[in-house]
């Protein structure tokens, strides 16, 4: 699944990242436990979380993840954007909770990190 | 490649710094040209330590040796030290404060985590003085 269907699915607005929504992603992981994310995910995965704090874009450069879904209606400063900016990091944001985001996207193909535990 | 070592100095409790030092070490081994996988691992390695030493170990300094068969970083604070290694070890234990949780850290993953991306961890504790995390990860130039 590539970025634009995800921002479809979710109805999500894209905070910074539109040039990259043809990028692909492998598989999906929600969770608001930035070491889960580290502990779990493998490379290229889209992260779902209610998270917004400048760490959570750290993280997602460590992991080598495709992109960010906030969750919950939350938004991320502008600071936290302009750092996934210069990170290259795509941000989209959505209204839907993250076990419904979850739901919308695994119901439309996009499964999660198997078999990484 | 001949050995190639750099430090980084990594602050207490500075969230806004706090994984500075893994981003640059990233690059580097981005710039030397290891593996991806191996890459990753490292980074991941790298960031776990250095947000170890900004919420636990009063700061510190975290330094990379880099070599053609592996990765070495090694994490030296001058914080409480750890009582028990085992204990830390598990798997959910951990001793961070709510402030920290909020911002998504202590799950009581981070050196499991270590141990789970390297080939070879190594921790040094001593109560009141500091712990010491030496890492090694197997890697390959391309």
């Amino acid at each position: 699944m590539n970025l634009k269907e995800v921002k479809k699915l979710l109805e999500a607005e894209v905070l910074w990242g539109n040039e990259l929504l043809e990028k692909s992603v492998s598989c999906a992981f929600g969770c608001d436990l930035l070491s889960d994310v580290l502990a779990f995910t493998p490379p290229n995965v889209l992260l779902l979380t209610g998270l917004t704090n400048i760490q959570v874009i750290n993280t997602a450069e460590m992991i080598d993840a495709a992109a960010i879904v906030f969750v919950r209606g939350k938004r991320p400063t502008k600071e936290v954007i302009d750092f996934a900016r210069q990170k290259n990091i795509p941000l989209m944001a959505t209204n839907y909770m993250l076990y419904d985001s979850c739901g919308i996207l695994y119901l439309n193909g996009l499964k999660g990190c198997e078999g990484n535990r | 490649m001949s050995k190639f070592e750099q430090e980084f100095t990594v602050a207490s409790l500075d969230f806004a710094a706090a994984g500075q030092a893994s981003s640059q070490i990233k690059k580097l081994l981005q710039l030397v040209g290891y593996q991806p996988l191996e890459i990753r691992r490292a980074s991941i390695a790298a960031y776990e330590m250095e947000m170890n030493m900004v919420i636990h170990g009063n700061g510190g300094i975290l330094r990379v040796n880099l070599g053609p068969a592996a990765i070495e970083l090694t994490a030296q604070d001058k914080g409480p030290g750890i009582p028990d290694i085992d204990l830390a070890m598990q798997e959910g234990y951990s001793t961070a404060p709510p402030n920290i949780r909020e911002m998504g850290f202590g799950a009581g993953m981070g050196l499991p985590n270590i141990k789970r991306c390297t080939d070879f961890i190594e921790i040094k504790s001593e109560i009141g003085k500091g712990t010491t995390v030496r890492v090694v990860i197997n890697a390959s130039q391309q």
